[in-house]
């Protein structure tokens, strides 16, 4: 190959075949001390974003949107160069001509993009009209033309929701990495190695590998002509610090302008850029300022990555994330730690540039990580709240990989080697609630499960419920499969994302990652009826309004067995029962308790629940415990949701944690010990995921009365971070109200 | 103010049992480290200032069994770290002491650090058993001079001073605590007379400091009680600082907690 540039770099198979995990293993540098060596940023980084601050407080005033380009289809190549201040750009590249400018992705769906496009009073020009409209078909046609009424009816009454059907799927990782190690030709090469190896057998499934390995070739001769309009030789590997970063950036900006899928995150490349910063370094031909710097204006690129939403989908996914997911840390399966000065370096971003949402950085925690790195994670989590941690040591060993990210909030992705097709998720209570009223939805009465028989009047029997939950859940699961199975097969078929595959192996592992909502309410719900009396009480139409609890039960969120296992044992059932469906591709069924911030428009299509939540209220998000029900302190909060089960729930179980700065010790080092010591001990009890706020519930209450004070208050909600004055006002009042742990 | 109260029934009734107000799975105020801290139930000071005047009486809170503890306590075990652990605060724990002696034996069998957090009232045989299977205590001194002591908390402060007498002839730590009121407690002869008393101590790791605050005073309110220190005010940052150079002249560790 013609990596010759690269001689000082350890051999291995990596200089025959494209495998970037053993590169890494072979050349990276653990580094085990302290955050010392750290630099701020430099010139021209500082002038650089102050340049964008502009740019950003315009399109905050502009009610998050500066600009669209409505007379373009977004490709690879669709745009000219653009730059934000090009004399301090050292990292270059972005989505369209000029910052923040949104572009038109239209194969998932034309109306969601002039409907965007209409909200912000302009037009989609007639010409992308009439080709969208009139010849072209997208993701959108396809479901549809495939949907049945039963999943219509779901759909509508949101049984199902936040489904994938109108916009890109996202959740695919491509190995941008790839790019910057092999280049263009390389990857061709390799590419068309495995077009001529498909099967001469005429399958569907070969044939549609083949047209997919010929649209990724595509796709990478795009990428070389996209790196030609910034100048860049992308056809050869990267050969210093700085076109490592730059290749990297390309290949995931590539993405990103290809596709506007709800998440589209990044990996785990910090390490594999600091084998080429380390190099640099060590030759003497960067210093650490220019190491940083290269840092700090990559995280800038990817902090301002944008796509084109309607209002609604903010609804389910608020303050407008992009999901830049940055895995970091996290041991090798050899017992070394991946920990390099470049991890640190991505963290210290949240200082040069100040705390942002995104990238969302997620630190992959094992109790083997180094002391100093563990001690600056917990620094920086006190002073932005902007980070998540996931548990390394529960995933490394669990899906057998430990070259791997996180896809959006919560979904683990072996590099290269894995993809998801993302499922969105299915509202819990409502199931529950469907299976009290007869297959019936509890407001506006029409029929969406046949042959639920009625349950017997008066108080709520346990056995009962369960008996007619589980038939529900059955069939609710049946239809959420054959949902799945029809978006996936047209998201392949008309929105192929050929830029991110073609940085992937030909034959990869699919993971289908069905969700859940609500199981916290779940778990009171059946403790409710269990140990107290719940009586429904019921309109004449004999819906379910509300319910009449007397007594107490226990409730999640306290370390109580007697409800923990509720909310584990609903969990493994509802996946079971998505394993016996037939998957696209034949992806391997996994499941997430995550809600995004979708747990407010669920609360609002619910009705009261046996709980004694009133209709409308938010559920809890993830798999968090309901406000205010977590009465024990934290630790017994985490440990409740420490109890479910990784092996039911592969696709992540999200947990948001906040807390006041003074709860977790007095003296600055006390707190960051502290929550080390917390970090551990959470992990420890096989728990999969943190957010971390480190927050006074009165700084939220002022943000939310001041939001111009405010511009960079980041806070994590559900497996991601955002903006807080970004979030709706409905968002801001569900956050403030979340438990606040604090001592007595 | 709720009338003094017969407390032996805490301490021979129901063995197996702990009185408790509540549990905090999250304690990093009360001893080292992250700290599950049991707020026992029933006290027979009444502290003016009381910031769980809820815990007062004997005969209220629940009931938990110390198997539940040691149970939940496991569960937390590997949050505590090299320093956290179990502590029992109160209310005052050592009105229960025969049950704290046996709980704190199962809590070390679990290899788990014991805390006890009291005003030191009792200086019998079983409270002394309690104290050696205690890890470190932690000596609330209300008041240095004792008519002070009386005035802040209706009894005197002669067995809290035994009490830590006793301490130090077993050569356990200790830490003490002390609450500062101004107008009551911040007298600058008395808090010398606190460094004096107790500055050849050699059990005595850090004294903190506890600034009065009143996010207690809706309890009283809400019990019913007359809160007889409306009008004080939480002390100054300038106070504290005060207090803290006074206690480093005889402490080697002062803390504001």
């Amino acid at each position: 190959m013609a990596n010759t540039t690269c001689k000082e770099f350890v051999a291995g198979t990596w200089n025959k075949e494209v495998d970037v995990r053993d590169f890494v293993i072979k050349n990276i540098t653990p580094y085990e001390g302290d955050a010392s060596f750290l630099q701020g940023p430099t010139a021209r980084t500082t002038r650089l974003w102050e340049v964008l601050s502009v740019a950003l407080k315009e399109e905050r005033d502009n009610n998050g949107c500066r600009a669209i380009d409505t007379e373009t289809v977004s490709t690879v190549t669709s745009h000219a160069a653009g730059y934000i201040d090009k004399e301090s750009e050292v990292i270059v590249g972005l989505q369209t001509d000029e910052p923040l400018k949104r572009a038109m992705k239209p194969y998932g769906g034309i109306r969601v993009v002039e409907g965007a496009v209409k909200e912000r009073e302009l037009e989609v020009s007639e010409r992308v009209k009439d080709i969208f409209y009139n010849y072209a078909k997208t993701h959108n046609d396809g479901v549809f033309d495939a949907y049945d009424a039963q999943i219509r009816a779901y759909r509508s009454k949101g049984i199902l929701t936040g489904l994938p059907d109108n916009y890109a799927r996202g959740r695919i990782i491509g190995d941008y990495r790839r790019l910057a190690l092999y280049g263009t030709d390389f990857l061709v090469a390799e590419k068309k190695k495995d077009h001529a190896n498909v099967g001469d057998e005429m399958t569907d499934a070969n044939i549609r590998l083949r047209e997919e390995i010929s649209m990724q070739i595509k796709a990478l001769n795009d990428i070389k002509k996209m790196g030609e309009i910034y100048g860049l030789d992308l056809s050869r590997p990267a050969e210093n610090a700085q076109e490592a970063v730059q290749w990297v950036y390309m290949a995931y900006l590539a993405a990103v302008k290809e596709q506007d899928g709800a998440a589209m995150s990044l990996g785990n490349v910090s390490s594999f850029l600091d084998v080429f910063i380390q190099r640099d370094l060590e030759e003497g031909v960067i210093t650490e300022e220019q190491a940083q710097e290269f840092i700090d204006q990559f995280v800038m690129k990817l902090r301002i990555v944008r796509h084109l939403r309607p209002g609604a989908y903010d609804d389910i996914f608020g303050g407008d994330p992009t999901w830049v997911t940055e895995s970091i840390g996290g041991q090798f399966h050899d017992g070394r730690t991946k920990v390099t000065k470049t991890s640190f370096r991505f963290l210290q971003t949240l200082y040069n540039l100040g705390p942002a949402p995104e990238p969302n950085l997620t630190v992959l925690w094992s109790k083997e990580l180094p002391e100093g790195f563990k001690k600056f994670c917990a620094q920086v989590s006190i002073d932005t709240s902007s980070i998540q941690y996931e548990n390394d040591d529960l995933m490394r060993p669990n899906r057998g990989a430990d070259d791997y990210g996180i896809a959006c909030c919560v979904s683990q992705q072996e590099i290269g080697k894995s993809i998801q097709h993302f499922g969105a998720r299915t509202n819990l209570p409502k199931t529950l609630l469907l299976a009290l009223n007869q297959g019936k939805d509890e407001f506006s009465g029409v029929q969406l499960i046949d042959g639920i028989p009625a349950i017997k009047e008066g108080a709520l029997d346990f056995d009962e419920v369960m008996g007619v939950f589980r038939k529900t859940m059955a069939e609710v699961a049946r239809v959420y499969a054959k949902t799945m199975y029809i978006i996936h097969y047209m998201h392949d078929k008309y929105y192929y994302e050929k830029a991110q595959m073609a940085l992937i192996d030909s034959h990869c592992n699919i993971d289908v990652a069905y969700g859940a909502a609500g199981i916290s309410i779940i778990a009171d719900s059946l403790s409710a009826i269990k140990h107290a009396k719940v009586t429904p009480v019921r309109n004449e139409e004999g819906l379910t309004v509300d319910f009449k609890i007397e007594g107490e039960y226990p409730k999640y969120g306290n370390d109580d067995d007697r409800v923990d296992e509720l909310a584990k044992q609903i969990t493994k059932e509802f996946f079971a029962e998505l394993k016996k469906h037939a998957t696209y591709k034949n992806a391997n069924p996994t499941l997430s308790l995550l809600t995004i911030t979708s747990n407010v428009v669920y609360g609002k299509k619910t009705g009261a629940t046996p709980d004694g939540r009133e209709a409308g209220v938010p559920f809890a998000p993830g798999a968090n415990p309901m406000h205010g029900r977590d009465e024990h302190g934290a630790i017994a909060s985490l440990n409740s949701v420490a109890k479910l089960d990784y092996n039911d729930a592969k696709d992540g179980i999200s947990n948001t944690f906040s807390i006041v700065p003074k709860s977790i010790g007095t003296e600055p080092e006390d707190q960051k010990t502290n929550l080390v010591a917390m970090m551990d001990g959470y992990f420890g009890n096989n728990a999969h995921h943190l957010n971390v706020n480190v927050l006074n519930r009165e700084t939220l209450m002022d943000a939310y009365e001041n939001p111009e004070k405010y511009p960079q208050l980041t806070i994590r909600v559900s497996g991601y971070a955002v903006n807080f004055t970004r979030l709706s006002k409905a968002h801001q009042l569900e956050v403030i109200s979340r438990t606040f742990h604090e001592c007595m | 103010m709720l009338p003094a109260q017969d407390t032996k029934h805490l301490n021979e009734q129901d063995p197996d049992q702990l009185r408790i107000h509540s549990i905090e799975s999250m304690g990093t105020h009360d001893g080292p480290g992250i700290r599950m801290v049991v707020f026992a139930q029933g006290c027979e000071f009444r502290c003016l200032y009381c910031q769980n005047p809820d815990t007062l009486d004997v005969k209220g809170g629940k009931f938990i069994p110390l198997e539940e503890i040691v149970r939940r306590a496991k569960n937390m075990k590997g949050y505590f770290g090299d320093k956290g652990g179990v502590t029992i605060s109160g209310g005052e724990p050592m009105l229960q002491r025969r049950k704290l002696k046996k709980l704190f034996e199962m809590l070390h069998s679990e290899g788990i650090h014991t805390c006890l957090d009291s005003n030191g009232r009792l200086n019998t045989p079983d409270a002394y058993e309690l104290l050696d299977e205690t890890d470190l205590i932690l000596l609330d001194v209300k008041h240095i001079n004792d008519e002070w002591h009386k005035k802040l908390t209706k009894v005197s402060n002669v067995n809290t001073l035994k009490l830590a007498e006793y301490r130090e002839s077993t050569g356990k730590p200790m830490w003490l605590r002390y609450v500062l009121v101004p107008g009551w407690s911040d007298q600058e002869e008395y808090l010398h007379e606190l460094g004096q008393h107790f500055k050849d101590y050699k059990t005595i790791e850090k004294i903190e400091i506890q600034p009065y605050h009143k996010l207690g005073v809706h309890k009283w309110k809400m019990l019913g009680m007359k809160y007889e220190l409306e009008g004080v005010e939480p002390p100054s940052v300038e106070l504290i600082e005060k207090a803290r150079g006074i206690f480093s002249q005889y402490f080697k560790e002062v803390k504001v907690n």
